[in-house]
C-alpha cells in the first residue's frame, strides 16, 4: 500500500463528547497516529473551591450525563471518609443498586446505541428500531428497567437527588421494592436475548498488551471503595490513588493523560473482570463462558463482551440485595456528622472504570481543593498506543483506507470513552 | 405523518453540544419507550453523540451547553444560519448553569489551577442567546424526558409551546408533597418556574432553581422567611447561585 493514506475524523461520532482521530501513512508506514481530546474544559476543580460539602455531591454529578450518579457516590464517599462518617447500612445496600442501575443503563447505552450500529452497518440505531424490533423491545426493556431502577433508588437517572453526605434522603418504601423486583424478573430474560444478539458479531482479532487497573475486590466483584490493583502486580490502598494514577499534559489533548508501570493502561469493564473474575456471579460467569471469554484479555474490542457479562453480574446482585433490603428495617437512611478541617478520598468503579475523588476540606465544611480524575482520561494514553499498534497490523494486513477507518472507531468506541467527563 | 387527516412534512433536526456534562442529550437518548414514536415524528440528520450521519439541512437546532471560547461562538452563528428554529437546551444552554461557577474566579486562575503553566483555550461562559438569537429555551438541569416530548410535537404541529408561569410548588403541592422546609431544608421551589413535577422536593431535597425563575417570583418575601428560619446568608446565596439562574438577565 504505497498510496498515501490521510484520515481525519474530526468529532467522532457515537462516543460522549467531542475527540478526533488523526492517521497517516506515507509509503506503507505509519507517519502519524493520534487521538486527539478537544473537549472544551469546564473546570469542576475549581468550581468546586469554596462550596460547602453539603452542595458537593451535587455539582460533581454535573461532571457527566452518564455517569452523574458514581461521581455523586465517589464525592460523597470522600467527604464521608474525611469526615469518618459511618453511614447506615440500609443505606450503603441502597447506594449500591442506585449503581447498579446506572452500570446497566450505561452498559446498554453503549451496546445498543453505539455499538451495534457498527456490526448492522447503520448510522444509528434508529433505524436499527424499525428493521430489527425484537432488539427495539429487549433495548427498552433492559434500559426501562435502568431508568426505572434509577429514579427509585437516586430520584433519577442523570444527575441523581438523593445521595448526600451521610448517606440517602431516602430509601423507597417496601412495596415499591416489591414492584421492582417483578420488574427485574420480567427483565431477565431479555438480557439472555441481548447476549445471543450480539454473541455473532465478531469482534475484531487485535491484541495488545495491557496493564489493567480497577478496584480489587475481597469478597464481592468491587463497586464501592476499597484497595487498588493493576494486571503487572501494583497494589495500593484507596488513600495513595495518585501513585496508580500518574496524570501528566500532553500538548494534543485537553484531557490529562496516565501512566503506571508502562507507557499506558486501562481501567473499566475488561480491566474489572480481568482483575477481579473470581468474584463475579455464577450466572456472569456463565455469559462468559458462553461468549468465550477467560480473564487475562487483552484484546480491547472484548470491552463490549465484558461490559454484557457485567450486566448479567449487576442484575443477579441487585435482585440478591434488594431482597435484603425488603427483609430489613430502612428506616435509617442518613447518619448526621459535624465538620472539621480534614480530608479524603473516594474511590468508586464507574462503568467505565475506575473514578476518584479526593478533598481537602476546610474548618467550616467547605472545599478548599479538590482533585478527581477520570476512568476515560486514564484510558486515553491506552487508546492512543492501541490505535497505534492496531494501524501498524492493519498496514501490514494491507487494508485500505476505509477499513482502517472503520477499524480505528470501533477501537476508540470499544472503550466507550466519556470525554467531557474526562475534561471536565 | 398524518395529523387530524393533514399530512406533515417531518422536520430535520439537529442536536448539539457545547460546553457541558451531555445529560441533556442523554435525556433525548434514554427515552428509550417512547424514542421509535417521537423519531416517527422528525428525521435526525445531525446527532454526534448516538448517530454518524452528519447532514447539514437540518431545520430544528437543539443546543445543550454554554459557550465558552471563539471557536464555539463561530459554530453556533453557523448552526443559526441554518436553523429555522433553534432551541437552547438545558440549564447550561438557557442560563450558564453550573458552568457559571468558575466565573467567581479570574480566567487565568482557573487555567492554572488545572493545567499549571499549560496553556488552554477557555473564555467567560454564555448563555446561546448572548451569541445568536434562541426561539425557544426549554429549561433544566437535565431537561425532563416528557417536557423535551411535549416540545417537539409543538414544534411538528407549529403550535408556540407554553411553558408553565407559576412555581414548582404548585406542582409539588399538586401531589400532595410533604414540604421540605417543614424539615428544615431550604427550598426555592416558590421562586422557580414549574415543569420537573417538582421531583427534587418529592425526593425529599429542596429546589435550588435549575429551571429558572418563575414569572412574577416573589424574592422579598422569599428571602424574609429563610432568614426568619435561621439560614445564613451563605447559604442561600449558594443555592440561589448555582444554576446562574436568578441573576436577573
Ligand atoms: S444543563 Fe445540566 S444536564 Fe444539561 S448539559 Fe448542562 S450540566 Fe448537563
Ligand atoms: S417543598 Fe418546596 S416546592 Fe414543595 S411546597 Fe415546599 S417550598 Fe414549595
Ligand atoms: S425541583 Fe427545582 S432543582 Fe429540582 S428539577 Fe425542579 S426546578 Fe430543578
Amino acid at each position: 500500500m504505497d498510496i498515501p493514506v490521510n484520515i481525519k475524523i474530526d468529532h467522532l461520532a457515537r462516543v460522549e463528547g467531542h475527540g478526533n482521530i488523526k492517521i497517516r501513512i506515507e509509503n506503507g508506514k505509519l507517519a502519524e497516529c493520534a487521538w486527539e481530546v478537544v473537549e472544551t474544559p469546564r473546570f469542576f476543580e475549581v468550581m468546586l473551591k469554596g462550596l460547602s460539602i453539603e452542595m458537593t455531591p451535587l455539582l460533581t454529578a454535573r461532571i457527566c450525563g452518564i455517569c452523574s450518579i458514581s461521581h455523586a457516590l465517589a464525592s460523597a464517599r470522600a467527604i464521608e471518609r474525611a469526615l469518618k462518617i459511618e453511614i447506615p447500612k440500609p443505606a450503603q445496600k441502597a447506594r449500591l443498586l442506585a449503581k447498579h442501575a446506572e452500570t446497566l443503563q450505561s452498559h446498554a447505552l453503549h451496546l445498543f446505541f453505539l455499538v451495534a450500529p457498527d456490526f448492522l452497518n447503520t448510522d444509528s440505531v434508529i433505524p436499527i428500531m424499525e428493521t430489527h424490533p425484537q432488539v427495539a423491545e429487549t433495548t427498552i426493556r433492559i434500559k426501562g428497567f435502568a431508568n426505572r431502577a434509577s429514579d427509585l433508588f437516586a430520584g433519577r437517572t442523570t444527575h441523581p437527588i438523593v445521595i448526600k453526605v451521610g448517606g440517602l434522603t431516602q430509601i423507597p418504601r417496601k412495596r415499591q421494592l416489591r414492584e421492582l423486583v417483578k420488574d427485574l424478573d420480567a427483565t431477565i430474560p431479555y438480557l439472555q436475548k441481548a447476549i445471543d444478539f450480539f454473541k455473532p458479531f465478531k469482534m475484531p482479532d487485535f491484541a495488545r498488551e495491557t496493564e489493567f487497573v480497577s478496584l480489587k475486590g475481597v469478597d464481592k466483584y468491587p463497586f464501592i471503595g476499597g484497595d487498588l490493583v493493576s494486571s503487572d502486580g501494583v497494589c495500593k490502598k484507596e488513600d495513595d490513588y495518585r501513585a496508580m494514577t500518574n496524570e501528566y499534559i500532553v500538548d494534543f489533548s485537553t484531557s490529562k493523560f496516565s501512566s503506571l508501570s508502562r507507557e499506558s493502561f486501562a481501567v473499566g469493564a475488561l480491566a474489572r473482570f480481568n482483575n477481579n473474575y473470581d468474584l463475579l456471579h455464577p450466572m456472569a460467569k456463565e455469559v462468559a463462558e458462553n461468549l468465550n471469554l477467560k480473564p487475562g484479555i487483552h484484546n480491547p474490542f472484548l470491552c463490549n463482551h465484558a461490559q454484557l457479562v457485567e450486566c448479567m453480574h449487576v442484575i443477579y446482585e441487585f435482585r440478591e440485595i434488594i431482597a435484603e433490603l425488603i427483609d430489613s428495617d430502612t428506616s435509617e437512611c442518613a447518619s448526621s456528622y459535624n465538620v472539621k478541617k480534614c480530608e479524603g478520598v473516594g474511590v468508586v468503579e464507574a462503568p467505565r472504570g475506575i473514578l476518584y475523588h479526593y478533598y481537602r476540606i476546610d474548618e467550616a465544611g467547605k472545599i478548599e481543593k479538590a482533585d478527581c480524575v477520570i476512568p476515560t482520561g486514564q484510558n486515553h494514553a491506552n487508546i492512543h498506543y492501541d490505535l497505534h499498534a492496531l494501524v501498524e497490523e492493519l498496514i501490514e494486513q494491507n487494508k485500505d483506507e476505509k477499513e482502517i477507518t472503520r477499524l480505528a472507531q470501533m477501537l476508540v468506541r470499544a472503550y466507550d470513552p466519556c470525554i467531557s467527563c474526562s475534561v471536565h | 405523518m398524518k395529523y387530524l387527516g393533514i399530512t406533515l412534512a417531518k422536520p430535520k433536526i439537529g442536536v448539539f453540544g457545547f460546553t457541558g456534562c451531555e445529560g441533556c442529550q442523554l435525556q433525548i437518548a434514554n427515552n428509550e419507550e417512547n424514542l421509535k414514536d417521537l423519531f416517527g415524528l422528525i428525521e435526525v440528520v445531525n446527532f454526534r453523540e448516538i448517530s454518524s450521519e452528519k447532514r447539514g439541512d437540518y431545520e430544528i437546532a437543539f443546543i445543550e451547553g454554554s459557550i465558552t471560547t471563539e471557536k464555539e461562538a463561530k459554530n453556533l452563528k453557523n448552526i443559526r444560519e441554518q436553523a429555522g428554529i433553534l432551541v437552547a437546551i438545558g440549564a447550561c444552554a438557557c442560563l450558564g448553569g453550573v458552568n457559571n461557577m468558575k466565573s467567581r474566579f479570574p480566567l487565568q486562575d482557573v487555567v492554572k489551577e488545572v493545567y499549571g503553566a499549560h496553556s488552554i483555550d477557555t473564555g467567560p461562559v454564555r448563555k446561546v442567546r448572548e451569541i445568536v438569537s434562541v426561539d425557544v429555551e426549554l429549561p433544566g438541569c437535565p431537561i425532563s424526558k416528557p417536557e423535551f416530548e411535549w416540545l417537539v410535537r409543538h414544534l411538528v404541529l407549529g403550535i408556540e409551546p407554553q411553558f408553565p408561569k407559576y412555581p414548582v410548588c404548585v406542582e409539588c403541592k399538586q401531589r400532595l408533597n410533604s414540604c421540605v422546609f417543614d424539615m428544615g431544608m431550604i427550598c426555592l421551589g416558590p421562586v422557580t418556574r414549574a415543569g420537573c413535577d417538582a421531583v427534587c422536593p418529592r425526593n425529599r431535597l429542596g429546589c435550588w432553581g435549575c429551571r429558572g425563575s418563575s414569572e412574577e417570583a416573589n424574592f422579598e418575601s422569599l428571602m424574609e422567611i429563610l432568614r426568619e428560619k435561621g439560614f445564613s446568608e451563605e447559604h442561600i446565596a449558594e443555592r440561589i447561585q448555582f444554576f446562574n439562574a436568578f441573576s436577573g438577565n
